[in-house]
This record gives C-alpha cells, structure tokens and sequence, in this order.
C-alpha cells in the first residue's frame, strides 16, 4: 500500500542519451501534464524555428533551451495505474555533478538511460556508480534510441551486456533492461509492436514492479537531536526519527555522552495525542530527567546505542573545485552533528571506467576516493552498511559543501584511557554533584577555556578581564595562570621538551577537574607545541576549548609587559618561545582573537560572546517570546 | 506532561503503516523550519495571505509547539484584493503573529501601476518592497512558500537557496543539497531563502487545508461560477471558471484539471520568460 505516497525515482545517464526525452514523453503517455503545455512548448519550437523536442517539457528554463542541457534537478510526478511517482531529472553534464546528487539523493530507484549507439561513456558509468553510493540499489537500464539503429537485436544486446558487467562490478544487478525509443514512446507508458523480438516489462511496468527502500521503522532507534526548546515550562527535544520507533516511557540514550532518560511526554499541537512515533516522523518529546541534551546527539535506545568515534575510513565523491589533500582540515556533517577534523590520509582513488584504484596524493574535482578522517571529537556514528542516516554525512571547507561520503569503516572506539601503573589499584571516587545538577544551578556549563599565544598576545590581560566579568555576572569562573602556577603545582618543571609537556598535562588535569565540576576553568599558558595541546584536547574531549589569542611576534616583542623579549635577546633566557623556541599557532582553534587592533575592550567582548554562546544553557534556547 | 503511565492506544505497528504522504509533507517541512530557526540568525516568514503562506504559518506553528518564533512579513503593494487584507488582519490577530507590512512607498508615490508594464510593476512593488524590508529590518533568512510545482523556474529550487546582496538567484550555479544536509553557511552579505514547501503539490496544500482546517480567503471559492485559484493583485489576477464552492469540490476539481495553476496571472504571460526574469531579478 503507498498511503498517496509518491514512489521517487532518479533519471540519469550521459548528457544527450535521452534523459529529458524519456521523461516527457513518460508524463505525455501518462497524462501528467497541464493542458496546453505541449501545444505551447510547440509554438515555442515554431517561434525559434527548430523542430520540437520531448525534452523542452523538462527543460523549460530559457537558457536551458538555448544550450541544449539541463542546468538544474526537476521533480515532476505522474502515475502509474498501481502507484503515483514523482521523478527526479538529473543534468548529465560532468560540470553539474552536484546537481545531479542533489536529485538522485533522494531517489528510491534509478532508471539509467544508455544511447544504443554511443553505449556506456565515462559519465554513464559515474552515474551507476553514484548510484550506488548514493545507496539505490534498483536501477532499471533503459537502452534508447532504438529507432536509431533500426531496432537492431544485436546492438541492443552489446550495450545490455556491457551495462550489466558494469553494475555487477558495483555488486548491483539491473531490475530489467529494457530497449526504448524515447522519441516515438516505444516500451515506455505502453508496450509497442517495436522492437518486435523483446517481451520482457516496458519502463513503466518494470517501476511498478519495484519494491522500494526497505521501512527505515524496522531498524534500530535513531532520533538525531535537531534542538532543545523552552518556549514554556516544558524542556522540548526535536528531531526526526531516522530510523526505528518510540513510544512514552521508552529510556533513551544520547551518544556521545552516553547520558539516558526516560521519555515523560510526546508533545504536538495541533494534533492527536500519540504515545508513539516512527520513522520518518518529527517529533518532541519531554525527559523525566533534565540531563544535559544538545544539537548533534543521536537518541537510541540504551542497548543499541551508536558507537562515538573519531576516526573514520569514508568513501567520498569529492566536487570540490580545490584538490583536497592529507593533512586539509574540513568541517565534518553526519547526522546533525557537525565536527572539526583532518583528512589524515588518502588511501586511493577510484578509476570510474575499470573500478580500479590508484594510490593519489590530492583528490580531484569529481573523484571518488577513500580516505582516512579523523574528526577532533567523537561523533556517533554507523558504517553505511549498519546505518542509513548515521553512515554517510558531508564534508564542507569554509562555505562550501565539497563531499558526500559513506562510512566503510569506524576505525577507533575510544574507550577510557588505560590507567598506568599501580594507580589501576585505586577506586576513584566521583563527585556527589553531577554536572548536570550543577550547570542548571549555575545556569552554566562547565568548561576549560584555553588561552593560547605568544608571550605578550593578551593571554593573562584577557583572562583576568573574562575572570572578572564573569564573576560580575554571577559565573563559577576560575584563573588558571601557566606562569603563576610554575611557582608551586610545576614548581619542579624547568623547560625541556618533557618538562613543558607535563607543565601543560598538569595544568590539563586541574581545569578539567574544575570543569568537571560545572566550572569554568580560564587557563592563560602558552603551550607551545600543538601536539601537547591536542593530547589536552584527546584527554579532556568536549570540555576542551581552545582560544588562540593572536598577536604578531613584532607587536609582542614591542609590547614586552614583562621583559621578557629583551632579556631573550640578550640570552638570559636560554628557550624563550617566539625568540629561541618556536610556537605552533593552532591550526583550528574554537576561537581566534587577534589583539594587533582591536582595544583591549573589544577583545574582551569577543571572547564573552563566545562564552555566553557556548557555556550558556547550550541545550536551551532561550526566547525573546 | 502527565508522567509515564499513559496506555498505549495506537500499537506502534499501525501507527507507521498510516503514516500517509500528507505525514510524510508535513514532517519534512516541520524539520526544515526547524533547521532553519536553529540556523539562521534573523529569520521572517513572507506571508502573502494565500493558501500556501498559510499552511506555512500552520507548519510553523506545528514545528514551534503553537508559536510563530519569528516576524510575518507582508509585501503589500497597496494593489491586493481588499478581502485579503482584511483576512490577514484577522488572522494576524489570532494566531498571534508579530506582522511587518512592507510598502515601496517610494515607488507608488510616483505612480506605479500595471499599466506601466506588468513585470516593472511586480519588480518595483514585491521584489524592491522585500529588498527594503530585508534590508531594514537586517534579515538574513526568510521562509517563502514557493512549491515546484508551480512554475517551471521554481522546480529548479533547493530548499535553502542563498541570494546575493541584490536578491539576485543564480541558479546556474547552485549549491548541493542532499540527505537533508542543507547549507546554511554563507559569507556575509548573502541571505537565505528557505522553501518547505517546495516538494508540495497544490493538490497537497489544498487536502493539508482541508485536513487541518487552515483558514482561506474565501476567494478560492466560486461564486457565480468563477474562483481565484492564485491570489494577488486585483488588477493582474484574473479567476478560472468553476463551480467549486467548498473545499472538497475544489479538491475533486483539482483532481481532474489539468490547467496550470498560474494561468490566470498575467504577469508571467507578457513574454516567454518573464517569470524567469522576475526570479532572477529577487522575486519570490
């Protein structure tokens, strides 16, 4: 039963082979179009006095016409006698390759359309194997212009062939092969006398025998949280149920995190009261328990919870107009979730003609390779096999998506940190107070806020300011200063490599214990080195916030509060970062404040906007209403 | 609310097998207005008093619990059907919402009418009268209530389509949209136009209205054999013949018509693309 609901299908194949054809003459034979829109489309033709074509109903943009090629995606619906469908064109033109994912994503099924005579190009096999990482796996072949070649058994047989060698390269099987003449509407809507030797379906009786995606309700729950709102008294989670079912009273566990309630209410307006929800449906819902909730987190149930990871084998089709390499930072989207992360390694890239793959340095525009992400915190994640909505995702640099991949691997599970030596003999003891219990006290979460830079950026300047500020608006703020806390904590700790590392871990594992206990830690200390602060960031995972506070060297060294560049430069200090030692600016920081140019003042304000925004209730929006 | 002792009436099996294509609509649209007031920072619904704008507010109330979190924004170019207005007051009050009017002044102080050209006329009264309020009241995303289905121009739509500084749409180059990951990132200067309903036919707003009992200038409805089937300016809007009085015997008409939905607007008559250029030049 369809329930109404339109069965979606991708049209797709090389530019040329017929696509917009076969889609025209599908909504004519089927009666799908508005009256006067073909006797219009005719005029048109007469007025630019070229011939009519099938493919002006899809192409109705005037530029389109003009060139001769869909620019964009179309969705149009007709119906069979079993079932409405609603089809999606998608342009063949290379350039348009963004396009065309944008229409076929949202496809059930697939018709790939082949021209007899040109037979699978370059573009109609990218097409098949977007397809299938796009996750359709029923593709009918439609082999057209068959009044091209005269109906010819043979021709149609080679091009058959090859298709299907193809598609059983990608492990897929055509639902049917079908020969077609898109232009005088042979095997489409209705079977026709031509071509005379072939009795198997035509295009619409082979959709009709499509069965579709399977019901995403009989997988495991997955309700990625979409917001939290506290528009009244009710504490309200949205989201759409990806997969699975609900129902009031079910516990729920939000990863990562790992925190679980129960569900108290279902909420709607306007709307019958449900106890339950499934699979495709938004919703809200309420908790018996006020934990800590926010954008990004998938809810499931507690047994069947999606692991959190933070390294990740993906296949990408890349459309990027810069080569991404290894080492390239990226925004990384799965779920609702969005991540910093690196690419770490590209493993290959994949030949779309043999589907073969080569070992690549950079990854091209439309390439389709596999690499290796490692995402700065842990996201919930599922391999594309275990998962629909949680094993596949996009990449975006700056303001561009410039990927969608699939999940093929997880290839971590962070577990806790092995615990070294004879302290695996302590039982540590947790605090009476869980955090959640103290940020809706305090009406803030807890934190590290770690200001990095150059001796002279500001760091202590600004870390007092913020101090104050927040103790003024009533925050639990602390100041952890890397320079004061050398005379007592690190007073043991001279300069060397090691002995910063362990000054940084120290320090590390104090804010952490202050944020742990719904704080917000303020550290001013260099940290020179960027690997010493992603290990804070790996042992101290979302509670870790880094502020890179950005002064030029020259600035700071004319600045110099302290000192500290002159005695440098005459030796008195034998490693002195920014003159004798380096400092690794921090290549993705959560925050970037530059002081050569704003007051003091300014940067002060930048820096609690950022708090506000992020420590603030983060799971709460909190509205003018 | 209540706790967790509330019987289940509906088993859950059942529950998923009627959810109905009109479900499936309502859900998806649900979660792009919530995408879209997570993600935009000044968000405005456009509300053009037509049925499609109202089952926008509708959703949006849907989608926010009985709210409309943001401001309604009428572009009234003075020349819309009095019922409409006197609809859009009403409904204003009811449903609570916080309305912006937009006026070009300017423009209608000088004398623009339709006679002047029906396209320089939409130009200077919708598409320069939302500029200004955009730019006024500093919106970087507003929600309009455009479906695919509608016209050829807007069937190459995303449901998060970004706008230049000048409103222009280019939609040569578009960006990607797919498994609902839709770009809200842009640089500074461009603002969104956000499309719930885009995947909508008209057939479905009409059995929506009906479903959930969404109020409706009753100009939809004949009278003396004749019904507005697309509202807009008295001079420019034309009615379509029908006896379709009420709104079941406008579904059934719908069912079994196949005349565009925008015939009787003359604006996109006057050249071939002149809804094209309308689109590209900041229409919605």
């Amino acid at each position: 039963m369809h329930n109404g609901r339109a069965f979606p299908i991708a049209i797709v194949g090389h530019v040329d082979h017929g696509k917009s054809t076969l889609i025209g003459r599908l909504l004519h034979d089927t009666g799908a179009l508005p009256e006067g829109k073909v006797a219009a489309l005719k005029e048109a033709s007469r007025k630019r006095g070229m011939p009519f074509e099938w493919s002006f109903v899809m192409d109705a943009l005037k530029i389109e016409r003009d060139q001769g090629i869909t620019i964009d995606t179309t969705r149009i619906r007709f119906a069979s006698a079993a079932r409405p469908y609603v089809i999606i064109d998608a342009p063949g033109h290379v350039e348009f390759l963004k396009n065309m994912l944008t229409g076929a994503a949202a496809a059930e099924a697939a018709i790939l359309v082949v021209d007899v005579i040109e037979g699978l190009s370059e573009q109609t096999r990218r097409h098949a194997f977007l397809l299938n990482l796009l996750g359709i796996r029923e593709i009918i072949v439609a082999v057209n212009k068959m009044d091209r070649c005269g109906y010819a058994k043979d021709a149609f047989d080679r091009v058959a062939h090859a298709a299907s060698r193809y598609l059983a390269g990608l492990d897929l099987a055509a639902a049917a092969i079908i020969p077609i003449s898109a232009r005088n509407g042979d095997m489409i809507a209705r079977r026709s006398v031509s071509p005379s030797w072939y009795d198997g379906p035509s295009v619409l009786q082979a959709l009709d025998a499509l069965a579709g995606a399977p019901d995403e309700a009989d997988r495991p729950l997955r309700l990625p949280v979409q917001d939290v709102y506290k528009f009244d008294e009710r504490r309200i989670i949205v989201g759409r149920i990806e997969s699975g079912r609900l129902r009031a009273g079910d516990r729920l566990t939000f990863s990562p995190g790992g925190r679980s309630a129960r569900i108290a209410s279902l909420e709607s307006w306007n709307a019958q009261e449900a106890v339950t929800a499934a699979a495709g449906q938004s919703v809200g819902l309420t908790l018996d328990e006020d934990i800590f909730v926010e954008r990004g987190q998938v809810a499931s149930a507690p047994d069947a919870a999606p692991p959190a990871a933070s390294r990740l084998k993906l296949r990408l089709f890349h459309f990027g107009h810069a080569p991404l390499r290894a080492g390239d930072a990226v925004r990384l989207q799965i779920g609702l979730a969005e991540r910093a992360a690196t690419i770490e390694a590209v493993e290959s890239v994949v030949d779309i003609n043999d589907l073969t793959r080569r070992s690549a340095a950079a990854i091209g525009r439309h390439d389709i390779a596999d690499v290796v992400l490692h995402s700065r915190t842990p996201v919930a994640v599922e391999t594309a096999l275990e998962g629909r909505h949680l094993g596949r995702g996009i990449l975006r640099r700056g303001h561009h998506i410039v990927a969608g991949f699939l999940v093929a691997a997880v290839l971590d599970a962070p577990q806790a940190a092995p615990v070294a030596g004879a302290a695996r003999h302590l039982t540590p003891v947790t605090s009476a107070v869980p955090p959640a219990e103290r940020s809706a006290a305090w009406g803030h979460a807890g934190a590290v806020l770690w200001l990095t830079g150059l001796s002279g950026a500001g760091k202590s300047t600004l870390a007092l300011a913020l101090e104050r500020e927040l103790f003024r608006r009533d925050w639990r703020a602390v100041l952890l200063d890397g320079d004061s806390l050398r005379r007592g904590l690190n007073a043991d700790l001279g300069f060397s490599e090691a002995a910063r590392a362990e000054n940084v871990r120290r320090i590390g594992a104090v804010a952490r214990h202050l944020a742990e206990s719904g704080m917000i830690a303020i550290v001013a200390c260099i940290a020179p080195r960027a690997i010493h602060r992603e290990r804070l960031r790996h042992a101290l995972g979302p509670l870790f916030h880094e502020v890179y506070v950005k002064a030029s060297l020259d600035l700071c060294e004319r600045r110099d509060v302290k000192g500290l560049y002159a005695k440098a430069r005459r030796g008195e200090i034998a490693s002195f970062t920014g003159v004798s030692d380096p400092y690794e600016p921090p290549a993705a920081p959560e925050l970037e404040i530059g002081t050569d140019g704003p007051t003091p003042a300014e940067c002060l304000g930048h820096l609690l906007e950022y708090v506000e925004r992020v420590f603030r209730p983060a799971d709460v929006r909190r509205l003018a209403s | 609310m209540d706790g967790l002792a509330r019987p289940a009436s509906i088993d859950p099996d059942m529950r998923a097998r009627c959810l109905t294509d009109l479900d499936d609509l309502e859900s998806q649209s649900v979660f792009i207005l919530r995408e879209a007031f997570r993600k935009v920072e000044k968000l405005g619904l456009l509300w053009s008093i037509g049925k499609d704008s109202n089952v926008l507010v509708w959703l949006a109330r849907k989608a926010f619990f009985g709210r409309v979190p943001f401001p309604a924004i009428h572009i009234d170019t003075s020349y819309k059907l009095p019922e409409m207005i006197r609809f859009r007051e009403r409904m204003a009050r009811e449903w609570g919402l916080e309305l912006i009017v937009g006026r070009n002044h300017a423009a209608l102080a000088e004398g623009m009418n339709h006679t002047r050209g029906r396209v320089a006329c939409c130009t200077a009264l919708k598409t320069e009268g939302l500029k200004e309020v955009i730019q006024r009241h500093g919106f970087t995303g507003v929600i309009a209530g455009i479906r695919r289905d509608e016209e050829g121009t807007r069937a190459k739509e995303r449901v998060f389509s970004p706008r230049a500084e000048n409103a222009e749409w280019n939609f040569r180059d578009q960006p990607p949209e797919f498994w609902n990951h839709f770009n809200t990132e842009f640089p500074p200067g461009i603002h969104l136009r956000i499309h719930p309903l885009l995947h909508w036919t008209e057939l479905d707003v009409w059995r929506y209205v009906r479903r959930e009992g969404i109020p409706v200038v009753d100009l939809y409805f004949a009278r003396g054999g004749r019904r507005y089937r697309s509202l807009g300016c008295a001079p420019c809007t034309g009615t379509v013949a029908s006896e379709a009085a009420d709104i079941d015997a406008l579904i059934a008409e719908l069912e079994s018509t196949r005349i565009a939905e925008r015939a009787g607007r003359a604006q996109d008559q006057e050249a071939e693309d002149a809804f094209e250029r309308l689109r590209a030049g900041g229409y919605m």
